[in-house]
């Protein structure tokens, strides 16, 4: 009797802390994942009072969380579409959006594997899956095996609208996270995947140049090419909220794009907002 | 004072009728939500490219297509290779525990078998992320190792236990007298055990076989860590595949409240609930059936 | 009496059993064996493996302090806890309908076309794949119910999949109680109720509280159904309502697999929270193994 008094009241307590219950939630892309958990635990440990949580599955998962006024900040590393947009606004939701850094998506192939660069449209064949050998595009006699994300991915999404441009060969592995995709690459000598530019420094894999017309190669580990836009995959991540975002998840975002914040971003690999960018988040503020 | 007990005795039974009714409607809740919610895929995406289409393809740059032949392909091949192994393995230990060991050696066997039917599947999927994956690679010379053929291996070892376990209850049933007449009329062990029990038990082993497959086909996070999950029909054991249930752990998450391609995750959902809910009738059939045949 | 006695090495007659196999003693029971020894091998294997890799990382630090530093350090507190309060309020859900629910199907129900509609169903539920609870948790408690990604809606889910287990485990208590029991309270001019209060369940209740653990034990491994009803990916306090998101020590260990940036680095991490999770599950079996036995050994009239 006296445990079933006490579990009762221990559930009371629980539950009355939803009056009092208000936590961030931050949802989305695999791709800002990482940092924005690092940016909420450093924000966290400078605001104490404050609870933020981090969950990914995917920039299709975030945007669409937003949409349905699930979460307060939806993270995306591609940029909302206009059909996603009339559904927001059907469901009475204003969707505002802030860039917390740039990124140049990597193209990454397997450290032994000689090719230094490609085109788009090469990249795009090979994706589709038309291209299966290496060496029709000055490499080794060697079969072509993709890694890719799973349609949830904005990275998925926006390699295959900016550089496929048609749709991705079935064949095409469908990793779980970047770090899969860099773990397979390493792996596999006859590997071709695409992650973040956070991810793409490490031993084993090499990241590609790219060129849109065959003339001017640029690689997305430069900053100058990538805030250029020389580098033709080089897109900002995003944050998406319902409406201009107020409380706590204000100061978060205010945070992220704060000195220390910018720092954070520049630690895990990404490049910080231009100052174009900047100026739109202002605004937006 | 006799009312107010008479009183609390038909308020009990009635809260007990209740609660079976409201776990029995938990069921039904389950069929409606994804009956309903599935059919209204169809509204956009047509049945028949539903059932036969050979692409599943739901954020497609063109034509999205819904078609679950990939995905139907890639959770029966797993299985079946899961079962491929788990029926040898299962049936050929169900008798050993069954007609050889006796006493505290038989139910630490039995134990051991339980507790791994209980293995967390996300740690069995990191073992195979982990382990198995740079196995398959080195020893068939496959960079990637996430495949059908590590899928269908941590599969069958997930199907073993209740292949063992409900093998062994089919054995268990069958009656003594079976064995004695076998023994008096001269048999050894081994010809009791494999040419008179084994038969006899043969619908409850069937069972058991069913049911390993309802648990390998029904597994989600196993596959989502190590079959590569490429929405392909494989050609080799190396290829990697997507089964329906790592597409709807895939999925869900993405797609929004009232779209097709929402709904279409409950169609998937309905095909494996169907799948699910008849292997289980059928193996509950079949158990019932031996029993009858041993009461004759 | 059975016919495997170790002395039996009769010759078969050759008028019934025509082959003389070279399996015909009981050399034939080794090949048998080896399946089982194989399985049980790899089992040991995999445990092993485990444990040597995960065993160096776990610490109280490890079990008591969050991650820090972009979770590539610090511990899983907030994945225990989350886990906990999530087997919770699945048990709060599950044990009382399933118990009740039991309760009626082995006392009052009569041998009827509704009984055995309910059986059946009850049955069924324990093999539907744990990814479709999780569809039916999205649509039902998420949606429907409004209670959004939460503790609670991750708790009801997991609820629903505990639910079979328990009416099993609970029916099979109560049916092990002789009648003699149930009869001698109503000799004495107890109503049905009272019989069954006073004379059954509290002799049930050891069989009770090991399905119960048992089926905790089975759901607190469970990914796919907390995987769109609750859980995440990184929150740095513990919730402190059942509103809340939370982290979750299955989900974790997928999470650290293959979704963070640095996955080789993590990986001991992930090897941790693997064996803390196995060891939760088996510390929950063996005490239900213990309850078990204990119950057997005292209550000599069940034979």
């Amino acid at each position: 009797m006296k445990k079933l008094i006490t579990t009762l009241a221990v559930g009371a307590i629980f539950l009355g802390g939803v009056l009092v219950a208000k936590e961030v939630t931050v949802k989305g892309s695999d791709t800002l994942l990482n940092l924005v958990q690092r940016l909420a635990e450093a924000f966290s440990v400078a605001n104490p009072d404050a609870t933020v949580s981090v969950t990914g599955g995917g920039s299709g998962v975030g945007i669409n969380a937003i949409i349905n006024d699930e979460v307060d900040i939806g993270d995306a590393s591609r940029s909302i579409t206009s059909s996603e947009l009339s559904t927001a606004r059907a469901n009475g939701v204003n969707v505002v959006g802030y860039v917390i850094a740039i990124d140049g998506v990597c193209i990454i192939v397997n450290a032994s594997n000689p090719v230094k660069q490609l085109t788009i449209s090469q990249l795009g064949s090979i994706y589709q899956g038309k291209t299966k050998n290496w060496s029709e595009v000055g490499g080794p006699n060697k079969k072509i095996s993709l890694y890719g994300r799973q349609p949830s991915s904005g990275t998925f999404v926006y390699v295959r609208d900016e550089a496929v441009k048609g749709e991705y060969s079935p064949a095409m592995r469908q990793m779980n996270g970047n770090s899969q995709i860099v773990e397979g690459v390493k792996a596999d000598e006859g590997a071709i995947g695409y992650v973040g530019v956070g991810y793409a420094r490490e031993e084993g894999i090499k990241v590609l140049s790219l060129s849109r017309d065959g003339k001017e190669y640029s690689s997305p580990l430069e900053q100058a090419a990538v805030d250029a836009g020389r580098y033709p995959l080089a897109r900002p991540l995003f944050q998406y909220t319902n409406g201009k975002v107020k409380g706590d998840a204000r100061r978060l975002i205010e945070f992220e794009l704060g000195p220390d914040g910018q720092k954070i971003v520049g630690d895990e690999g990404f490049y910080p907002v231009t100052e174009g960018y900047q100026e739109k988040n202002r605004g937006n503020l | 004072m006799l009312n107010l007990r008479r009183g609390a005795d038909r308020g009990a039974r009635v809260v007990f009728l209740l609660s079976s009714l409201l776990s029995a409607a938990v069921l039904l809740g389950i069929l409606a939500f994804l009956l309903f919610y599935g059919v209204r895929t169809f509204r956009e995406a047509s049945p028949l490219g539903f059932l036969f289409g050979t692409q599943w393809n739901p954020d497609a740059y063109g034509e999205p297509e819904f078609g679950l032949v990939p995905l139907l392909l890639g959770s029966f091949l797993t299985t079946l290779l899961a079962l491929l192994i788990a029926i040898p393995f299962g049936i050929a230990s169900a008798v050993f525990v069954s007609e050889r060991l006796k006493g505290w050696v038989r139910v630490t066997v039995k134990t051991l078998v339980e507790l791994f039917a209980g293995f967390p599947s996300v740690v069995l999927g990191f073992f195979g992320l982990v382990v198995l994956a740079p196995f398959i690679g080195h020893l068939f010379h496959v960079a990637f190792g996430l495949n059908l053929l590590n899928a269908g291996l941590l599969l069958g070892f997930m199907a073993l236990p209740t292949i063992i376990s409900v093998s062994e209850d089919a054995l268990r049933v069958v009656p003594h007298s079976y064995r004695e007449a076998a023994c008096a009329l001269g048999a050894t062990p081994w010809i009791t055990a494999t040419r008179i029990v084994l038969p006899a038990a043969r619908s409850g082993i069937l069972a058991a076989v069913m049911l390993g497959f309802g648990r390998a086909v029904g597994e989600t996070m196993v596959v989502l860590m190590v079959a590569g999950n490429a929405p392909i029909i494989p050609h080799s054991p190396f290829d990697p595949v997507r089964t329906i249930t790592s597409t709807i752990a895939i999925e869900l998450g993405e797609s929004s409240f009232n779209t097709t391609h929402f709904y279409s995750l409950f169609a998937l959902g309905f095909v494996l609930f169907l799948i699910a809910l008849g292997t289980n009738f059928l193996a509950e059939s079949l158990i019932k059936r031996e029993k009858r045949s041993f009461t004759l | 009496m059975s016919g495997n006695r170790a002395g039996l090495t009769a010759v078969p007659a050759r008028g019934l059993f025509l082959k003389r196999s070279r399996f015909a003693g009981n050399r034939g029971f080794l090949v048998l064996a080896l399946p089982l020894a194989l399985f049980l091998v790899f089992i040991g294997y995999m445990f092993v493996y485990l444990f040597h890799n995960g065993l160096g990382v776990v610490s109280w630090r490890f079990l008591t302090q969050p991650p820090v530093n972009g979770m590539t350090q610090g511990g899983i507190w907030p994945c225990i806890v989350g886990t906990v309060l999530v087997a919770f309020v699945s048990l709060v859900f599950s044990v009382p309908v399933g118990i009740l629910s039991a309760i009626y199907l082995s006392e009052y129900a009569a041998n009827n076309f509704v009984t055995r509609g309910i059986r059946s169903s009850v049955r069924s539920l324990a093999g539907i794949p744990s990814i479709v609870y999780g569809l039916f948790g999205v649509a039902l408690f998420v949606n429907a119910f409004h209670l959004g990604l939460s503790i609670l809606a991750s708790g009801l889910t997991l609820g629903l999949m505990n639910l079979p287990w328990i009416i099993a485990t609970s029916e099979e208590g109560i049916n092990a109680i002789p009648g003699s029991f149930r009869e001698g309270a109503l000799a004495l001019g107890a109503t049905k109720w009272e019989a069954i209060r006073h004379n059954v369940l509290p002799y049930a209740f050891p069989g009770m509280l090991t399905g119960a653990l048992l089926a905790v034990a089975r759901t607190l491994g469970e990914t796919a159904p907390i995987l769109f009803t609750g859980v995440t990916y990184y929150t740095r306090n513990l919730p402190h309502s059942f509103m809340q998101k939370f982290m979750a020590l299955p989900y974790h260990l997928f999470a650290l697999a293959t979704q963070h940036d640095q996955i080789m680095k993590v990986r001991p991490l992930a090897f941790g929270t693997a064996i803390v999770l196995l060891v939760f599950v088996l510390a929950l079996d063996a005490l239900a193994f213990v309850i078990r036995m204990r119950v057997a050994t005292a209550n000599r009239w069940q034979v």
